[in-house]
């Protein structure tokens, strides 16, 4: 299998921050972000990285990209010690930054994608075929001759997709992609990376805080909380840990008694029934199946689904272990 | 790849039209106000530092030539907080290009042209006046100190831009620092105190974008601690700018990838 594409070795990083104490007084405290994480990424793998806000994920994440040093510890990325070689490294690898645009906002998408593959030193057929196949994919033809910053998020998140996967990365780092995006948005681009992950063998490294990005996309889940790693392993032996259950919530016209449906646990009412909440395994039934069921019995004025909190998730971890 | 960059940034100017024109008159606008404010000192007292109307219009014009050249290339690095602030250096550190090339070249501003024009008419309209004798000296003096002007007011915002790293938004010190430089440039530096002089001269070496060089194509002889040989050691005070610009940019992207200042 070779060199890992990512190697993390008792990874560290500490920043000093300073407070005010009284009039003049200061304190410096020392906040570690990261706090000894050792893990090894192969190429080829589809990796999922969570955690609750301030865990440590996208200071990781800026570590192994080349934008901070470690404060000790071991990164290699792609074979190469990120912040020195910073610009050999950024040859191999494609970041999108959820809440950051790598786009001219002023200039229209087909612009960006040129300036990026010339940034990339790409020869300009390789370039412009290259473009050709992701924004067919994308379904980003009607959209390119449109500036940036007219486009809708779900539109332009797609836009810095394609913009981070210009130079055929070998690996590509997504932090925070779906945050914000629509339920079809969400589908659309995970449906794309699948594709995309089918085709080149791309490896992909994902943080989220939707636990639906995961199950779709990764295989493999690393948790992080307060800068430490306490999970590392496969999606299904994680689910076998925690449960990764969704909660469906049915608004009924009038006061109902607790429903029992197969497969689901009824976990709450309110209003005497008139809203309740049912939780099921995405692995023994679907929630379709569920909803099917309510009706059966009852009529159905409104739901919603929610899916599992990683904080939730952090917290159960913890119980176990 | 910086022929497409620019390209794309030039083109997407020239798209919307009234915007740019507005641009390029406000920029013009700027630059003939400035030298009315000399203009109108020097029409109540004959002299000013030394210098009489068409001399100290030579200054400002020469000073001018190389700010405005510096900025055109430089000027982007006035955005530094912003792009700080909104994180959009940590995208740039993602891609195969060196920082400060990426950030010159994220927002070429061809209005900024409009101060260069003005410039260069004040020196043509000046030249006739001041009756100087054409030797080869002369002619390189008048060549080289635009140029050797700009890479030191370029420096001055590198400079500015490598202690934005060390500020919390720091847009006003660029504007004190840099403009600042560039005032002391364009004004005969014998009217500076001493102190203020020798700080502008050796340390930021804005006296020799003009005032120096300009003494030297004049003939005259500089005031107490600026005599005007020093004029012919510009390149030098250029490269020395650019020292202290290296510096304080590296300290700067050093502090901010964390691998200590």
């Amino acid at each position: 299998m070779g060199e890992p594409i990512i190697a993390l070795e008792n990874l560290h990083r500490t920043f000093t921050v300073r407070q005010k104490v009284g009039r003049v007084r200061r304190k410096t405290r020392v906040v570690h972000a990261v706090d000894g994480i050792t893990a090894s990424i192969a190429a080829g793998e589809a990796v999922g990285y969570i955690g609750a806000n301030g865990a440590g994920k996208s200071t990781t994440i800026k570590m192994l990209t080349g934008i901070l040093v470690p404060t000790s510890g071991r990164v290699r990325t792609c074979g190469y010690n990120p912040v020195p070689q910073r610009r050999l490294l950024a040859r191999e690898i494609g970041v999108v930054f959820g809440q950051r645009s790598q786009l001219w906002w002023d200039l229209p998408l087909r612009d960006s994608f040129r300036i990026l593959a010339a940034i990339h030193r790409m020869q300009s057929l390789d370039a412009e075929s290259r473009t050709a196949q992701l924004v067919d994919h994308l379904g980003l033809a009607h959209l390119l001759d449109v500036p940036v910053r007219q486009l809708s998020l779900g539109e332009r998140m797609r836009g810095e997709v394609a913009a981070a996967l210009v130079h055929r990365p070998r690996l590509l780092v997504l932090d925070e992609p779906t945050i914000g995006l629509d339920m079809i948005s969400k589908e659309r681009l995970r449906h794309f990376l699948l594709a995309e992950r089918a085709e080149s063998g791309t490896t992909l490294l994902l943080t989220t805080h939707d636990m639906g990005d995961i199950e779709r996309l990764c295989e493999r889940v690393l948790v992080v909380d307060r800068g430490r790693l306490v999970f590392d392993g496969t999606l299904s032996s994680l689910a076998a840990r925690v449960a990764l259950q969704r909660v469906l919530v049915v608004d009924l016209p009038e006061p109902t008694p607790n429903l029992q449906v197969p497969a689901a646990t009824h976990i709450g009412s309110e209003l005497d029934g008139q809203r309740q909440r049912l939780a099921f395994s995405p692995q023994q039934t679907t929630a379709a199946r569920v909803l099917a069921d309510v009706t059966a019995m009852t009529e159905v004025i409104d739901l919603t689904l929610e899916e599992p909190a990683i904080e939730d998730i952090v917290r159960t971890l913890y119980g176990v272990g | 790849m910086y022929r497409t960059i620019v390209g794309s940034r030039i083109r997407s100017q020239l798209a919307y039209r009234t915007s740019f024109w507005l641009n390029v008159v406000t920029s013009v606008a700027v630059g003939i106000v400035e030298f009315i404010e000399l203009y109108v000192i020097l029409a109540n007292v004959p002299v000013f530092g030394g210098l009489n109307l068409p001399q100290a219009a030579l200054v400002f014009a020469l000073a001018n030539t190389g700010f405005a050249l510096a900025e055109l290339v430089f000027g982007q690095l006035d955005t530094m907080p912003t792009y700080l602030r909104l994180g959009r250096l940590e995208v740039m550190l993602v891609r195969p290009m060196p920082l400060m090339l990426q950030l010159i070249t994220s927002d070429f501003q061809l209005r900024r042209l409009g101060r260069l024009a003005i410039s260069v008419v004040i020196i043509i309209v000046v030249l006739p006046n001041l009756h100087l004798d054409y030797t080869p000296a002369t002619i390189y003096l008048l060549v080289i100190t635009p140029v050797v002007g700009a890479a030191i007011y370029a420096a001055f915002f590198a400079t500015a831009g490598g202690l934005q790293f060390f500020l919390i938004n720091g847009a006003e010190f660029t504007a004190a620092f840099v403009y600042g430089g560039s005032y002391a440039g364009q004004l005969p530096g014998s009217v500076l105190i001493p102190p203020v002089r020798v700080l502008f001269t050796f340390v930021f070496p804005a006296t020799v974008t003009a005032y120096l060089p300009a003494l030297l194509i004049m003939g005259l002889a500089g005031p107490k601690y600026l005599p005007a040989w020093l004029g012919w050691f510009a390149p030098l005070f250029a490269a020395w700018a650019w020292l202290l610009a290296w510096l304080a940019w590296r300290a700067g992207t050093r502090r901010f990838t964390g691998a200590g200042g």
